[in-house]
C-alpha cells in the first residue's frame, strides 16, 4: 500500500512533469490534454465540497460550471465586439481580463448557488438530487433559448483573454494559471475541511441532530457549503470557456454534470485529491479509448459500474486503503 | 422557593389517536436531579423529544430560565442552555472522540463560519473539549474514531459533549444503558457531582441508580405523570406500585 | 388569442403530460417501493422508442410495435435488475445515482452502436393520422387524442392494479413496510424485479407512442426523464395520484407557457423582444412551478408530510 500522501505527491508530480515533457518536445496537445484534466479537477474539487464534506448529492453542478463559462463568454463578447453589457443603471463594459471575469464568475455562480441551494436544501435525499438535477436543466434550457448570446448555436471568443504578464495563448502558460488555480482550490479546501467550519459540516453529514443539539444550524452549514463549491466549479466554467474559447450550452448539460461527480468517484469521495486522480482518469480514458472506440463510453460505463458496486473508496481507496485518522 | 430552571406546563402530544403525552406538568429546581421514570411506552422519548425541540407539542409550553422555549428549534434551545445526550448515540461516527468534544465546544461558542485554521489547533475550543473529555474519563481514547468506541464509552462522550456546551440545565436519555455496573457506578458518582454544577432530568431505566440520584422522581405511565416526588414516597405510593413497579419494589 | 387556440394548446399539453405521466409513475413506483433513484428509466424510453420503431420498420405492423416496445423495455428492465439494481437497494444515494448514470452511459452507446447515430422514424399508422373535428368544430391531429386516450387508460389500469389486485396490496404494503411484506411470505426479490420490469415497461410504451411524433434517437430519454423528476418533485414521491396531477399541471405549463408568454408579453413590448424574453422565461416555467412548490409544501403536493 502507498500512503495517500505519496500519491498526491506523485500525482502532482504527473501534473508538472507531463507537461514539462510534452513542452519540450513540443507536443502542445499534451499540454492541453493536461490543462483540461486541472480544469475538470477544479470543477470536482468544488463539487467534493459539498458532496464529501457535506453530503450534498448535487447532480447540477453544470449550472455553475456553465454559469462560469457564460460569465467568460458574454463579457468577452461584448469586449470583442465593442458593445457596452449594460448602460442602465450604471455602464457595465465587456472585458478580456482574466482576473476580472474570474471574479464575476465566482460571485455570479455563488449567487447562482444561493438561490438553487436555499430552494434544494428545504428538502433532502432523492428530492435533492432530482432538484439539483433540474435545476441545470432549466439553466440548460434557458441559454438555448437565450438567443442574444448564440442560443443552442453558443458563442465563440477569439482571442483568449489575458493575464498580466503573461501570453495566455501559449499553451504552457495557459496550462501554468488553470494549475497555479487548482493548487490553490486544493491548499483552501485542505484548510477548510479541518477548519471549524469543517468540523461541523462533517458532523452536519455524519449525524445532523447532534450537530442541532450543540446549537449550530445545519441547513445554513449546508448552504455556505453549497454556496462555496458552486463558486469554485464555476470558476472552473470559466478557465474551461477560455480553454476552448467557446462556451455552448452544452456546458449546462446533465452529462457533464454526471462527469463531475464521476471525476470523485473514479477518485474517491471526500479524500482531498480525488477529485485530481479522477479527472487525470477521465481525461486519459477519454483520449486512450476514444482513440480506440467510437463508443468508449460504454468502457467508461463499465469501469464505473465496476468501481460502485465493488471498488468503494474509488481509486485512492485501491491503492492506499482506508482513510487515516487525522489527529 | 426557588425558581425552576426548566419547567413544562401541560404539554400534550398526540399521535392519531394516541396520547404520546397527557397534560405533563414537570419542573426542574436548581441543583437536583428530576428522575423521569415508567414502564416502555409510557412517552418518556416523547417528553424529551418535546423538551429538546425534536417534537412540537400540540398544546402546553416549556420554559427554562424563565424564557418560553417552546416553538424554538433545537438549535435554539442549545444555545439558551439546554444539554442533551442520546439514548441512541449521535455522534459523528467517522470522528475522533476528541472531534466530537470540539463540536460541542464550537457550538458553544455560536461561531462556526471559521473556515481557515484547523479547529483542532485552535487552543480555546481544544481546551473546553480536553477539559469535558477528561471529566468523564475518556483522556486516552482521544484520537480513536468515535465508530470504535465501545457502548459504553460513547455515553461517555455524549455526556462529554453535552458539558462542552456548560448548559443551565441536563436532559439525559438513559446514560447508563449498556454501561455495566462498574460503569455505571462511575457514571453514577460523576452525575451525581454533576447536579451542583447544573441540574439534570434523566430518564433512566436502571432504577439502582436513579434511586441512588434522583432528588425527586416522576412517574409517567400511558403519558400522563401519575406521581411526583421523593424517593421514598415513590416506593410507597400505592398507584406507583400498581401501574409500575410492580411486585418487585 | 383565440379560444380554439387555447383549447388545442390544452389538448397539446394534456397530451404531454399524461406522457410525463407514463415516465413517472414508474420512476415513483420504483422509488415508493424500493427506495430506489433510478437515473437509466430514460434509457428504458429510449429501449422502448427503438424496439418499436426496428420492429415497424421490419413488420409495418404499429400494434406489434408497441408490444415489442412493451417487452423490450420490460425485459431490459428486468435483466438490469437482476444484473446491477438489487446490489444497489441496500445503498446510499449516491451510489444508486452513480451506477445509474453508469448504466445511461452503457445504454445510450450500445443504442449507438447497434443503430447507428442517426434518428430512426416511426410513423403513425394510417388508421389514426390526419386530423379529427371535436365538438365546436376544432381541427385537431387524432393520434394526439390517441395517446390522451390511451395514457389515461392506462392511468386508471394502473390505479385499479394498486387499488384492487393482488400485486397491488404487495406494492402498497412495500411502500409502507418492507417488513410486512416479507412477514406476509411474499418473495420481495420476485416483487422488485417485477415493479422495476412494469416502470420500464411504462417508460418504453410512452418512449414508443411518443416515438412516433418526434424522431427515435440516442439521448432522447434524459430530458423526459428531468421533466418527469419535476413531475415528481411537485406531486410527491411514491404517490401514484401526485404523479398523475404533477404530469398534468407540469405539461400545461410548459406547453402554455410556450405559447403564450410571448403573446402576453407582446402587450407590454414590441415583437421581437416579447418573443425572445417571453420563449426564455417559458424555458423557465415548470422549473419556476418547482421552486413555489418547494416553497410552499417541501415534500410535494402529495407527498407524505413531515
Amino acid at each position: 500500500m502507498m500512503s495517500e500522501r505519496n500519491l498526491n505527491i506523485a500525482v502532482l508530480a504527473m501534473f508538472i512533469g507531463i507537461p514539462a515533457w510534452a513542452y519540450f518536445s513540443d507536443e502542445p496537445f499534451t499540454i492541453t490534454l493536461m490543462t483540461r484534466a486541472a480544469i475538470f479537477a477544479l470543477a470536482a474539487v468544488g463539487l467534493n465540497l459539498a458532496l464529501g464534506v457535506g453530503g450534498l448529492v448535487s447532480l447540477g453542478h453544470a449550472a455553475f460550471f456553465g454559469l462560469g463559462g457564460y460569465v467568460m463568454g458574454i463579457l468577452a463578447y461584448h469586449a470583442q465586439t465593442y458593445t457596452p453589457l449594460a448602460e442602465w443603471p450604471f455602464l457595465v463594459e465587456g472585458t478580456k481580463s482574466m482576473p476580472v471575469i474570474w471574479l464575476a464568475s465566482l460571485l455570479l455562480s455563488a449567487g447562482l448557488a444561493w438561490v438553487i441551494g436555499s430552494l434544494s436544501l428545504r428538502t433532502t435525499g432523492v428530492y435533492f438530487i432530482m432538484i439539483t438535477l433540474a435545476f441545470a436543466q432549466m439553466m440548460f434550457f434557458f441559454s438555448i433559448s437565450w438567443s442574444a448570446y448564440g442560443g443552442e448555436d453558443g458563442l465563440s471568443i477569439y482571442v483568449r483573454n489575458n493575464f498580466p504578464g503573461l501570453n495566455t495563448l501559449d499553451p504552457i502558460q495557459f496550462f501554468a494559471i488553470c494549475f497555479v488555480i487548482l493548487l490553490a482550490a486544493l491548499f483552501l479546501s485542505a484548510r477548510l475541511a479541518k477548519s471549524p467550519f469543517g468540523l461541523a459540516l462533517n458532523a452536519a453529514r455524519q449525524s445532523p441532530q447532534r450537530v442541532e443539539t450543540v446549537g449550530l444550524n445545519t441547513q445554513r452549514l449546508k448552504l455556505v457549503a453549497f454556496v462555496i463549491s458552486g463558486a469554485i466549479t464555476g470558476l472552473a466554467g470559466a478557465l474551461f470557456a477560455d480553454l476552448n474559447r467557446f462556451v455552448s450550452p452544452t456546458m449546462f448539460s446533465w452529462q457533464l454534470s454526471g462527469e463531475i461527480m464521476v471525476f470523485i468517484i473514479i477518485g474517491g469521495v471526500g479524500r482531498l485529491f480525488g477529485p485530481v486522480v479522477g479527472a487525470l482518469v477521465f481525461v486519459a480514458l477519454e483520449h486512450f479509448l476514444g482513440g480506440l472506440s467510437e463508443f468508449w463510453h460504454i468502457y467508461l460505463g463499465l469501469l464505473l459500474l465496476l468501481i460502485v458496486l465493488f471498488g468503494k473508496g474509488g481509486l485512492i481507496g485501491l491503492i492506499c486503503g482506508r482513510e487515516k485518522v487525522h489527529d | 422557593m426557588t425558581d425552576p430552571v426548566l419547567a413544562t406546563h401541560g404539554l400534550t402530544k398526540t399521535f392519531g389517536s394516541l396520547v404520546a403525552s397527557e397534560d405533563v406538568s414537570i419542573d426542574l429546581k436548581p441543583g437536583e436531579i428530576h428522575a423521569v421514570i415508567g414502564p416502555n411506552g409510557a412517552g418518556k422519548t416523547t417528553l424529551i423529544a418535546q423538551i429538546c425541540g425534536t417534537l412540537t407539542p400540540n398544546s402546553g409550553r416549556i420554559e427554562l430560565a424563565g424564557v418560553d422555549i417552546t416553538g424554538r428549534p433545537t438549535r435554539a434551545r442549545a444555545l439558551a442552555g439546554l444539554g442533551r445526550t442520546f439514548q441512541i448515540s449521535a455522534l459523528a461516527m467517522e470522528d475522533t472522540v476528541l472531534e466530537n468534544a470540539v463540536l460541542g465546544a464550537l457550538g458553544a461558542t455560536g461561531n462556526p463560519w471559521r473556515f481557515f485554521k484547523p479547529a483542532l489547533k485552535n487552543i480555546e475550543l481544544r481546551e473546553v473539549a480536553e477539559q469535558a473529555l477528561h471529566r468523564v474519563g475518556l483522556d486516552d481514547v482521544m484520537s480513536t474514531r468515535t465508530a470504535e468506541l465501545s457502548h459504553g464509552q460513547r455515553r461517555q462522550l455524549e455526556v462529554a459533549v453535552a458539558l462542552t456546551l456548560q448548559p443551565r440545565a441536563f436532559v439525559m436519555d438513559e446514560p447508563m444503558a449498556g454501561l455495566g455496573s462498574e460503569g455505571s457506578k462511575v457514571l453514577t458518582e460523576f452525575l451525581s457531582e454533576l447536579r451542583s454544577e447544573a441540574p439534570i432530568l434523566l430518564v433512566e431505566h436502571d432504577m439502582d441508580a436513579v434511586f441512588a440520584l434522583a432528588d425527586r422522581i416522576s412517574v409517567l405511565v400511558y403519558g400522563k405523570v401519575i406521581a411526583t416526588g421523593s424517593v421514598d414516597e415513590i416506593k410507597r405510593d400505592e398507584a406507583v406500585r400498581e401501574a409500575y413497579l410492580g411486585d418487585d419494589a | 388569442m383565440s379560444l380554439v387556440l387555447v383549447f388545442e394548446q390544452v389538448l397539446n399539453g394534456l397530451q404531454f403530460g399524461i406522457m410525463l405521466f407514463l415516465m413517472a409513475a414508474g420512476l415513483t413506483l420504483i422509488f415508493g417501493v424500493m427506495g430506489l433513484i433510478n437515473l437509466a428509466h430514460g434509457s428504458l424510453y429510449m429501449v422502448g422508442a427503438f424496439a418499436a420503431a426496428a420492429v415497424a420498420g421490419a413488420t409495418g405492423s404499429f400494434v406489434l410495435a408497441l408490444l415489442a416496445a412493451l417487452a423490450a423495455a420490460a425485459m431490459a428492465g428486468a435483466i438490469v435488475e437482476l444484473a446491477v439494481i438489487r446490489r444497489l437497494y441496500d445503498r446510499d444515494h449516491l451510489d444508486q445515482v452513480l451506477a445509474t448514470f453508469a448504466l445511461i452511459l452503457i445504454f445510450s452507446e450500445g443504442t449507438r452502436w447497434i443503430f447507428g447515430s442517426f434518428p430512426l422514424f416511426l410513423d403513425i399508422p394510417t388508421y389514426l393520422r390526419g386530423p379529427v373535428t371535436l365538438p365546436g368544430g376544432i381541427q385537431y391531429p387524432l393520434y394526439r387524442i390517441a395517446l390522451i386516450v390511451i395514457g389515461l387508460i392506462v392511468a386508471a389500469g394502473l390505479g385499479l392494479m394498486i387499488a384492487r389486485t393482488r400485486i397491488g396490496i404487495q406494492i402498497r404494503a412495500g411502500e409502507n413496510d418492507r417488513e410486512m411484506i416479507a412477514a406476509l411470505g411474499v418473495d420481495i426479490s420476485k416483487l422488485y424485479t417485477l415493479v422495476f420490469a412494469l416502470g420500464a415497461a411504462l417508460a418504453g410504451f410512452a418512449g414508443a407512442l411518443v416515438g412516433a411524433i418526434q424522431s427515435v434517437q440516442v439521448g432522447m430519454g434524459e430530458p423526459v426523464l428531468i421533466l418527469a423528476f419535476v413531475v415528481i418533485v411537485v406531486g410527491g414521491i411514491g404517490s401514484i395520484k401526485g404523479a398523475l396531477v404533477g404530469s398534468l399541471l407540469v405539461g400545461l405549463t410548459d406547453t402554455l407557457g410556450g405559447v403564450f408568454l410571448p403573446r402576453i408579453l407582446n402587450a407590454f413590448m414590441d415583437v421581437s423582444s416579447a418573443a425572445n424574453i417571453g420563449s426564455s422565461i417559458a424555458s423557465m416555467a415548470i422549473y419556476i412551478l418547482m421552486g413555489a412548490v418547494l416553497i410552499w409544501r417541501p415534500t410535494g403536493l402529495f407527498g407524505a408530510r413531515l
